[in-house]
C-alpha cells in the first residue's frame, strides 16, 4: 500500500494519453490549495508524462510517484499531486 | 549638555541605519525571488523534436538536426509518434497482435532500413537510390546517424498512445527508448530553445 495520503483519488486506469493529465487537471482545479490528488494510471507513459506536466503547469506540484503490482500481475502507476 | 545631544544624534543615526538595513534586506529578498521567476521563464538549453513522419528523407533531416543540436550543447529529446515509431523498431513481432494490428505491422517497415522517401518511393527503388547516392557522397547513413545521436546524448521517447493504437509493442522497439505522452513532450518543449514537428 502507498505511504502517501491523498485527499482525493482519481481512477485513470485504462485511460490513454492525454486523458490522465486532462482529468487530473480538472480534479485539481476543484481542490483547495495544499490538497493532494492521487492518480492511479495503467499507462506506463504516465510516469514521464506527469513529470513533464509537473514541470510546466502552474496548478500543482508532483510530490511523488509509485509503482504498484496489481493482483493480476499488471502495474499500476500512482502519481501524487499537490494543488498550489 | 553637548554629550547628551551627541548621544541623541547617534541613536537617531543608528535608528536610520537599522531602517536602511531592513529596507536593503527586503529589497534583496524581493530581487532574489524576482530573478528566480525570470530565470524560470528563460529558455532552457534544450531541444525537443517530434518525429511523426516515417519518410526516409524527413527522418534523416530530423536526426541531423537532433545530433547537431546535441553537439551545440542542447539537451535534445526526440519524440517518436505514429509513422516515426518505425525508426525505433528493431524487429517485427506478430504474436499477440489482432488482425488489424498484424496488417499494420506488415504494411509498415520492419526497421528504419525499410523506410521510403517522401517523394519518388517507387516501391523501394527511391530509397535504394537515395541511400546509394548518400554513400557515394559520404553522407552518413540513417542507421549510423541514429547511433551517433544516441552517442551525443540525444534521448528517445516513444509515444505510448500511438504504440497502443498501431499495436506496436515495447519489445519491438529499441531498449533505450522511454515511453511517454504529450506532457512528456511539453515538459521538454515549453521552455526549449528549439521545438520542431517533423
Amino acid at each position: 500500500m502507498s505511504e502517501m495520503q491523498a485527499d482525493k483519488v482519481l481512477d485513470a486506469q485504462g485511460l490513454k494519453c492525454p486523458m490522465p493529465i486532462v482529468k487530473a487537471r480538472r480534479e485539481l482545479d476543484a481542490l483547495a490549495p495544499g490538497a493532494v490528488l492521487k492518480v492511479i494510471a495503467t499507462d506506463k507513459g504516465s510516469v514521464l508524462d506527469f513529470q513533464g506536466w509537473a514541470r510546466t503547469n502552474k496548478v500543482a506540484e508532483l510530490l511523488g510517484q509509485e509503482t504498484e503490482r496489481a493482483a493480476d500481475g499488471s502495474d499500476r502507476f500512482l502519481h501524487f499531486l499537490r494543488r498550489k | 549638555m553637548i554629550d547628551e545631544k551627541k548621544a541623541i544624534e547617534a541613536s537617531a543615526v543608528m535608528g536610520l541605519l537599522g531602517d536602511l538595513k531592513d529596507r536593503v534586506d527586503a529589497l534583496e529578498s524581493r530581487l532574489d525571488t524576482e530573478v528566480a521567476d525570470i530565470r524560470a521563464q528563460l529558455p532552457a538549453e534544450r531541444a525537443a523534436i517530434v518525429l511523426f513522419s516515417g519518410d526516409l528523407d524527413k527522418v534523416l533531416a530530423a536526426f541531423i538536426i537532433a545530433t547537431g543540436a546535441a553537439t551545440i550543447g542542447l539537451e535534445t529529446t526526440v519524440f517518436f509518434t505514429f509513422w516515426g515509431l518505425t525508426v525505433l523498431k528493431r524487429k517485427r513481432v506478430l504474436k499477440g497482435k489482432n488482425l488489424m494490428e498484424r496488417m499494420m505491422a506488415v504494411m509498415t517497415p520492419e526497421t528504419s532500413r525499410g523506410l521510403d522517401p517522401s517523394k519518388m518511393a517507387y516501391f523501394g527503388a527511391g530509397a535504394a537510390m537515395l541511400r546509394q547516392m548518400m554513400k557515394a557522397k559520404d553522407v552518413t547513413s540513417l542507421e549510423d546517424m541514429i547511433e551517433l545521436s544516441r552517442e551525443c546524448g540525444v534521448r528517445f521517447v516513444a509515444c505510448e498512445m500511438s504504440m497502443d493504437l498501431m499495436g506496436v509493442s515495447q519489445d519491438e522497439l529499441r531498449s533505450d527508448a522511454d515511453l511517454g505522452g504529450v506532457a512528456t513532450f511539453l515538459g521538454e518543449a515549453v521552455n526549449a530553445r528549439l521545438a520542431l514537428f517533423i
